[in-house]
């Protein structure tokens, strides 16, 4: 089972790299979206091995928290459109 | 088995510090904000390894969550410039880290021979009777060390009053107009994932007093909720002028300072549950932490204002 | 029958681990974001359906196996829902910027 556990761990590297090297943020959020994946297997398989029932809860929320990352971000990220710069100076 | 063990931690540790200097040394602000998002999730695995679900789900909501919208905000506002550090200066940088990883190595090495003191999980199982609660971290955070708690909850609400303060001179508010629209998916996922994340923060807040979970968790997890409708366009401007919100910034502080200051009158001291009375005080401080801490983290991470466009 | 199940159990879990690997790997090797979205969530869908079916066999209470179901269900729905957004989101880089400008 740690086996198993650490051979899905080890996965995450694939993740790591893509998110240092992008060469995109869409690959980027990708690979974070990834890492989320993988650490809700990773957590399902230890609330299994250790017969602990917490790391479903931390399963859940990493699971929803990733969801609404991804979602958040991607329109936190795409671009300001260009409106007249008076009206943005005209706030500060 | 244990070699299993072993190659899992080298993983997470690897994974950890990876992601942490890669955070540290991307140039690219939306690049390091993605790595911190990861780190966070990275995080969470290792406590839960550690055996520290609290822990866990605090940093799973707020780390991997809330902050990397948070960074995101601040880096909008900001402006983005490339830091160049002249050469002779990175050398400098380069030995300050090996000389705080050797110091940090050496504490390591002896942190790593067991210390001898199980008293402390000792203490707080034999007093967990008195406390009102079944979850050991529960009781030590709103019992028998709830003065530290009430101080993070004064700490999250100074945070909210210094950004008001920055804020109010910087104004970029979260501005629907200047965003592109969102995408209806967007929309109809947020509809529908909303109501999962109300769920789940009350369950954390259920859960709290006999197991994992509590005020911080679930007031991350309603904040994330708030975060996403409002960033897709499904909640109109929350002002801040508006008393109700005030009001719910500061029940969760004001609460327990009451109750801090009743026991303090009127019982044994400052604190100090009258007998048979901490259960309900305690449950009736998270819940409304828990409304305060969502309050908090959700103005924090979309950044409302006034309207003064017009 | 445990013996069976037991077997079962392992062979999913393999299979779990199996489709996780090829995510991994298709993240690594895929030449455009597209396909690499594409292989992200065949790990999403598949490997942590598998995942979650091989411990649902060797779970010992149904609510650890609805834990499970729903996390998997919400990571499907999730993994779906992102991988159209980051599409449509690199769709539009794509068409506002040259393509040899690299990131962002």
């Amino acid at each position: 089972m740690a086996l198993l556990i650490a051979l899905t761990a080890l996965t995450m590297l694939a993740a790591v790299w893509r998110l240092l090297n992008g060469p995109t943020t869409a690959d980027r959020l990708l690979s974070v979206q990834m890492l989320g994946t993988t650490s809700i297997a990773v957590l399902l398989l230890m609330a299994e091995w250790q017969q602990q029932s917490h790391w479903r809860d931390v399963a859940l929320v990493l699971a929803l928290l990733g969801a609404v990352i991804s979602a958040a971000l991607v329109q936190l990220l795409r671009p300001v459109q260009k409106r007249d710069p008076a009206r943005q100076r005209g706030q500060s | 088995m244990a070699i299993a063990e072993i190659i899992l931690d080298a993983t997470l540790i690897g994974l950890l510090l990876v992601m942490g200097l890669g955070t540290l040394h991307t140039r690219r602000t939306g690049a390091s904000i993605a790595l911190f998002a990861g780190f966070g999730m990275i995080l969470a695995l290792v406590w839960a390894r550690l055996g520290a679900p609290d822990l866990a789900l605090a940093e799973a909501a707020i780390g991997a969550g809330l902050t990397s919208a948070l960074l995101l905000r601040a880096a909008s506002i900001t402006e983005e410039e490339e830091i160049s550090i002249p050469a002779r200066r990175q050398w400098l940088s380069w030995l300050f880290v090996a000389v705080v990883f050797v110091w940090l190595a050496l504490h390591v090495i002896r942190l790593s021979t067991p210390v001898d003191s199980p008293s402390l999980p000792n203490l707080v199982a034999g007093h967990l009777a008195d406390s009102g609660v079944d979850h050991p971290v529960t009781a030590v955070l709103l019992n028998f060390r709830a003065w530290d708690t009430l101080l993070e909850l004064l700490v999250l609400l100074l945070a909210l009053l210094g950004f008001r303060q920055v804020a109010r001179r910087n104004q970029h508010p979260y501005d629907a107009d200047s965003h592109p629209a969102p995408w209806p998916l967007l929309k109809a996922w947020s509809r529908s994932l909303a109501p999962l994340l109300v769920v789940t923060g009350m369950y954390l807040l259920w859960r709290g007093s006999e197991s994992a979970g509590g005020a911080f968790q679930a007031g991350a997890v309603l904040a994330a909720a708030f975060v996403l409708l409002r960033l897709s366009g499904q909640l109109p401007v929350v002002h801040w002028s508006r008393w109700t919100v005030r009001l719910a910034a500061l029940v969760g502080p004001a609460l327990f300072l009451t109750v801090a200051g009743a026991s303090a009158l009127a019982g044994e001291g400052w604190l100090d549950y009258p007998d048979g009375m901490s259960t309900p005080l305690i449950l009736l401080i998270e819940a409304a932490a828990t409304v305060s801490i969502a309050v908090t983290l959700a103005f924090l991470v979309s950044g409302e204002e006034e309207d003064i466009a017009e | 029958m445990t013996l069976l199940l037991e077997a079962l159990c392992i062979a999913l879990l393999m299979g779990g681990l199996f489709f996780f690997l090829t995510g991994a790997l298709g993240l690594l090797r895929f030449p455009d974001t597209y396909s690499r979205l594409h292989a992200v969530t065949k790990a999403d869908n598949v490997g942590l359906g598998l995942l979650s079916a091989g411990l649902a066999l060797s779970a010992a209470d149904f609510q650890s196996t609805g834990f499970m179901a729903l996390i998997w269900l919400l990571v499907m729905a999730s993994g779906a829902t992102s991988a159209q957004l980051l599409a449509r989101y690199q769709r539009e880089q794509d068409q506002q910027e040259p393509p040899t400008d690299g990131d962002r």
